[in-house]
């Protein structure tokens, strides 16, 4: 795998921002999408846009076909039994909330638990902090190791046989902790608890296998996959998915409707109200071709390389805290940069053509954990090179001087 | 897009070396607001006397564009009017938007001019003045 090459296929990537070639360090927001996303998604609004299931004629057969084939690809490549188990959502957000809104609600009551842990990103904690509320069910974390990294020791003594869901992130967007969440979810299983694993950041970097890690379900997003913004999935097992209700009703999903009772139409579609994402959904699929040609172990293991040479280089700069474990990290390094606010840190960086983040990460739990108000983060996909670590560490030295160091 | 522009000398002052930080006694107006995207946060009392800004202090934590913007801020409209104040946050609504204002015998707050240039630090730089119009506000409709 050859990154320079590939960052070619990324049209958005040949452009120069305040006057320097654009370095994009921010893919765990959202990725850039290659010219083949772009073009299967003009070259179905071309020739194929029609509603799905609904028309007779040959745009409405074409358009079906591609939403469907969507869905195969997007099971095969988490390996999912079927594609029945495949919901389409518009991210992981929507992925967990349904979960949370339809299963967990029907499932949870008083003296029940939900674990999770504090890394978790927003979306896959305040679902949760509303199941509880709702049905009474107490919320539990899984303490976090000073480096932030999860013991199965803990997972092991606060699961227990009055949990219900077990809620983990796969790969961590703060701290790039990947979470052995196939341990967890044996745990969870011993313990009669449903396993759930957000796959926002796993699922664009390392090949994900469902059955493999035996979650119940599994969400993801597209936009951080090379795909479109608003689709994404959810998987789960099928028979759970068959237990579960529907939690938004009307359009796509409806069976057979009366004045006052209707059915359900059968997995997947029970879950997809509404005219659905078809467009996105095409361009998932087109993303999903693009990612297994790469190769995700290529991916993965290209990444990890660059996450190891960002870490060392970063680590060479006088007063930066970097945070996350040292080994075993996925793509991405988060940092502060002495007392300069990471806000400032962001501004110097975009004036040279650099794009990182600088916040919270909708991770605010985990900042208070870190004791840090927000932070800096450079986070790397395939397209990006050992070059484009150098440009960052070059103008962090720059930041440095700007600010005359020690300011506060 | 200069960083000078940014930063100016003036800014870097008031970051380095608040003014009005810290809390008032009790019987003042507080006013807390967070910028939920960044994390950024402030707390700003007001202490109002004969329907003018008696005293203006403030704490929190944030970048360089907000905490002087806030210095700048509390620095402006102690001694103020209620109405003068507002009038003043409205001026900057502007001046963030790039017009051209004039902020008569204040003229620190000009040095912010560059962050109309930067449109994702002008959340930053208004965080102050927004708590200053909903405390005012909230104490006019009492």
């Amino acid at each position: 795998m050859n990154a320079r090459e590939l960052k070619e296929l990324f049209p958005i990537l040949q452009q120069d921002v305040n006057g320097h070639p654009l370095v994009y360090l921010d893919s765990a927001a959202t990725s850039q999408k290659p010219r083949s996303v772009i073009e299967a998604v003009t070259r179905y609004y071309e020739h194929d846009n029609a509603n799905v299931h609904r028309g007779v004629h040959t745009l409405g057969s074409r358009a079906t076909e591609a939403y469907e084939n969507a869905r195969e690809k997007t099971a095969k490549f988490i390996h999912a039994a079927s594609a029945q188990e495949i919901i389409f959502t518009r991210g992981t957000t929507t992925a967990l909330n349904l979960v949370a809104g339809s299963y967990a609600r029907s499932v949870c009551g008083e003296g029940d638990e939900i674990v999770i842990t504090p890394m978790e990103h927003h979306s896959n904690l305040i679902p949760w902090q509303q199941v509880a509320k709702a049905t009474g069910a107490t919320l539990k974390y899984i303490p976090l190791q000073p480096d932030g990294t999860i013991k199965l020791e803990d997972a092991e003594n606060t699961i227990t046989s009055r949990t219900k869901i077990v809620s983990v992130m796969y790969v961590s967007n703060v701290l790039g902790v990947v979470n052995p969440v196939k341990e967890i979810a044996a745990i969870a299983h011993r313990n009669g608890a449903v396993m759930v694993v957000d796959g926002a950041q796993s699922t664009p970097h390392r090949r994900i296998d469902v059955q493999d890690l035996d979650c119940d379900f599994y969400a993801l997003s597209g936009h951080k996959m090379c795909a479109p913004t608003g689709i994404g999935a959810l998987f789960g097992k099928k028979a759970l998915l068959e237990r579960m209700e529907p939690i938004e009703f009307g359009g796509e999903m409806i069976d057979h409707v009366d004045l006052y009772d209707s059915t359900w139409k059968e997995l997947p579609w029970k879950f997809e109200g509404g005219t659905p994402i078809i467009a996105g959904a095409v361009g998932l699929g087109a993303a999903i071709d693009f990612l297994t040609e790469v190769g995700l172990d290529q991916i993965e293991a290209h990444e990890h390389k660059l996450a190891e040479y960002a870490y060392g280089r970063l680590s060479e700069i006088e007063d930066v805290t970097i945070f996350g474990p040292k080994q075993d990290r996925a793509g991405l390094v988060t940092f502060n940069l002495g007392d300069v606010h990471p806000h400032d840190v962001a501004t110097v960086l975009d004036t040279k053509g650099i794009a990182i983040r600088a916040g919270h990460h909708c991770c605010q739990p985990l900042m208070r954990w870190l004791n840090v108000s927000s932070t800096a983060r450079a986070s790397f996909y395939l397209y990006n090179t050992e070059e484009d670590v150098d440009r960052l560490v070059d103008a962090l030295h720059q930041t440095k001087e700007f600010f005359g160091y020690g300011i506060g | 897009m200069e960083l000078d522009d940014l930063y100016r000398r003036v800014i870097m002052d008031h970051y380095k070396n608040p003014r009005n930080r810290g809390t008032l006694e009790e019987g003042s107006v507080t006013v807390n607001l967070n910028n939920p995207t960044c994390g950024d946060r402030i707390q700003l009392q007001l202490q109002l006397e004969n329907g003018k800004v008696k005293q203006a202090r403030f704490t929190g934590e944030g970048c360089s564009i907000s905490l002087s913007s806030a210095s700048m801020m509390t620095e402006a409209v102690q001694g103020k009017t209620l109405d003068d104040a507002l009038g003043m946050a409205d001026k900057f609504s502007g001046f963030m938007k790039g017009e051209s204002v004039d902020f008569g015998d204040y003229e620190d707050i000009e040095a912010l001019s560059g962050v109309s240039k930067f449109p994702a630090r002008i959340k930053c730089a208004t965080l102050a003045w927004n708590a200053l119009r909903k405390g005012i506000e909230h104490e006019k409709t009492k």
